[in-house]
């Protein structure tokens, strides 16, 4: 029914090392898969010259060698691929949710009393309907390892800080509009941070670096804060 | 081994390779020398791997206390080097005493010099690589640039027999004023005719807000035709951002890995190094190349530093 998937996908130019293969210009799960497919097929493929690959939202980068390949080529090799996305048994590779213990509110969720306000709902509801439901990681970005996950309920989605803050501690979960997305490390960020988790999202020294990867689905679970001491403590083991 | 104690800082100087490659998709910039070619350049000249970790320098550049006899080498932007307050030459092997001092001058032209120690600065390697990246805290020095009373350790190894002198012909040049090529694209279709022909005909100047993840261009603003935001898609160093109020951001090397507006078109890559080297006020015109232009400059500039370690002038 998604009639915003383009069909055929677009192929364009990144400068004289990239190609980005766009599947469409909004947020949905259908647009999404097609990138993380295409992406596992790529991979798969082991094409010459291809260095490595971006899945985002809607498209998908691959960086390439020009002495070892031609844009055209890389084109052409590709494309060829491209049939592989219309096989039905990739659809089903979705794995099980990873949950994501959150301590939500109080000072680890300093927005969460604004959310709620926001829409008229009382802070247990924003926590239950942030929590209730599993999200798909689209992609990795902003700083290394966050996750942008969707969708939020439309009844929490709310804009970003007029000013974003100058820093917002690692573990801390935002919601910006229909998307939510976790600090793994302190940055600073206009997201409204309604809760924290004691995961440590990315770690430079494990292979790979980042607990989640574009494709999966997480789960939000609201804990008390004494567990929270005891998973930092895990953590930090 | 400890080869270098920081007496003072500069504005802001870190430890940089030629980056970190391989971990886009996680989020993690690919960091490395905003020049490509002067940090290579530097290493070959104590000879080192073209690779091997050096000091970038901004503008004003650090004072160093020399604990270990040793070689290095100044490349990059036109920074005035003095060896116990005598000018030494860049682009050139200079043989340094235990206690003597290095400091640098008022940068002429350029931007970022860069200082490699013979055997290249042992810092902790981080996904690959030893590039600070600062937003990150990756290391290099703790993650963050340089502070008085830092340590830097240098490898042991042998003494150079043999000293390196870069020809002068081969030294780049950093002028005021920047041709820089381009390839149009990925999203130069949310541009208007007339917008695209701003961006190619107009000269922009590169303001204040200009650092490792980004510059800001001022100058005439490019139209989109509706939209001026997308859905967060990938960003490598080199790609030119437009935002709503139509002036562009230049995506420099530590730059975040994705971003929400359209790109116009991607600086190829052997003119990143040229504009990694540009500071503010410095004006750039972009002219658009095809990607079959753009290939046969990429493989002229492979070539260039695949051979760049047979042309320097070599003396006993």
């Amino acid at each position: 029914m998604n009639t915003n998937l383009y069909a055929p996908p677009r192929y364009l130019p990144f400068g004289d090392c990239a190609l980005l293969i766009e599947f469409g210009n909004t947020i949905s799960p259908e647009i999404n898969l097609k990138v993380i497919t295409l992406n596992e097929t790529i991979t798969q493929a082991k094409i010459l010259g291809a260095k490595e690959t971006v899945p985002t939202y809607r498209s998908l980068l691959i960086r390439y060698d020009p002495l070892e390949t031609t844009y055209d080529q890389l084109v052409f090799q590709v494309r060829d691929l491209e049939k592989e996305l219309e096989k039905p048994h990739l659809e089903a590779v979705v794995g099980k949710a990873v949950t994501i213990p959150v301590v939500y509110g109080g000072e680890y969720g300093p927005d969460l009393s604004f959310v709620a306000q926001y829409h008229r709902l009382t802070e247990e509801q924003v926590v239950k309907l942030h929590s209730d439901r599993e999200y798909r990681v689209y992609m990795l970005g902003f700083v290394a390892g966050f996750p942008y996950l969707g969708e939020v309920a439309k009844e929490i989605a709310t804009p970003r800080l007029e000013t974003p803050r100058l820093n917002v501690p690692a573990g801390s979960v935002g919601i910006a509009e229909k998307q939510t997305g976790i600090y793994p490390c302190d940055a600073p960020g206009g997201w409204r941070i309604i809760g924290r988790t004691p995961l440590k999202l990315f770690n430079a020294h494990k292979q790979p670096p980042a607990f989640l990867e574009p494709g999966q689905t997480v789960k939000f679970k609201p804990i008390p804060e004494d567990e929270y001491q005891v998973f930092s403590e895990e953590q930090r083991q | 081994m400890i080869t270098f104690k920081v007496l003072k800082p500069g504005l802001f100087t870190t430890v940089q390779d030629l980056g970190r490659h391989g971990y886009l998709e996680f989020g993690v910039p690919v960091s490395g020398a905003m020049d490509h070619f002067s940090l290579a350049a530097a290493n070959l000249l104590v000879e080192n791997d073209p690779n091997s970790a050096c000091l970038e320098t901004t503008l004003a550049g650090s004072e160093l206390q020399t604990l270990k006899k040793t070689e290095i080498a100044i490349t990059g932007g036109e920074c005035f080097p003095k060896i116990n307050g005598q000018n030494v030459p860049m682009w050139k092997t200079l043989r340094i005493q235990k206690d003597d001092s290095i400091s640098f001058g008022k940068m002429e032209s350029g931007c970022r010099a860069y200082l490699a120690i013979r055997g290249g600065i042992n810092t902790p390697l981080v996904l690959g690589s030893r590039s600070t990246y600062v937003r990150g805290g990756f290391r290099g020095i703790e993650g963050r640039p340089l502070q008085t009373g830092d340590t830097i350790e240098g490898f042991d190894v042998s003494p150079l027999e043999v000293e390196y002198e870069m020809p002068s012909e081969m030294v780049p040049q950093f002028p005021d004023n920047l041709i820089v090529n381009v390839i149009l694209g990925p999203q130069v279709d949310m541009f208007t005719d007339k917008g695209i022909e701003t961006f190619l005909s107009s000269r922009y100047i590169v303001t204040s807000e200009a650092d490792r993840m980004g510059y800001r261009l001022e100058g005439p603003a490019i139209e989109h035709k509706a939209k001026a935001d997308i859905i967060s898609d990938a960003l490598l160093p080199g790609a030119i951002q437009v935002p709503k109020n139509g002036k562009p951001i230049l995506i420099m090397r530590d730059a975040q890995t994705t971003g929400g507006y359209p790109k116009i078109a991607v600086i190829t890559f052997p003119d990143l190094d040229l504009v990694g080297q540009a500071k503010p006020n410095v004006g750039i015109e972009f002219v658009k190349v095809t990607i079959r232009q753009a290939h046969e400059k990429f493989r002229a500039y492979a070539k260039l530093l695949d051979t760049l370690s047979l042309t320097l002038k070599k003396k006993k």
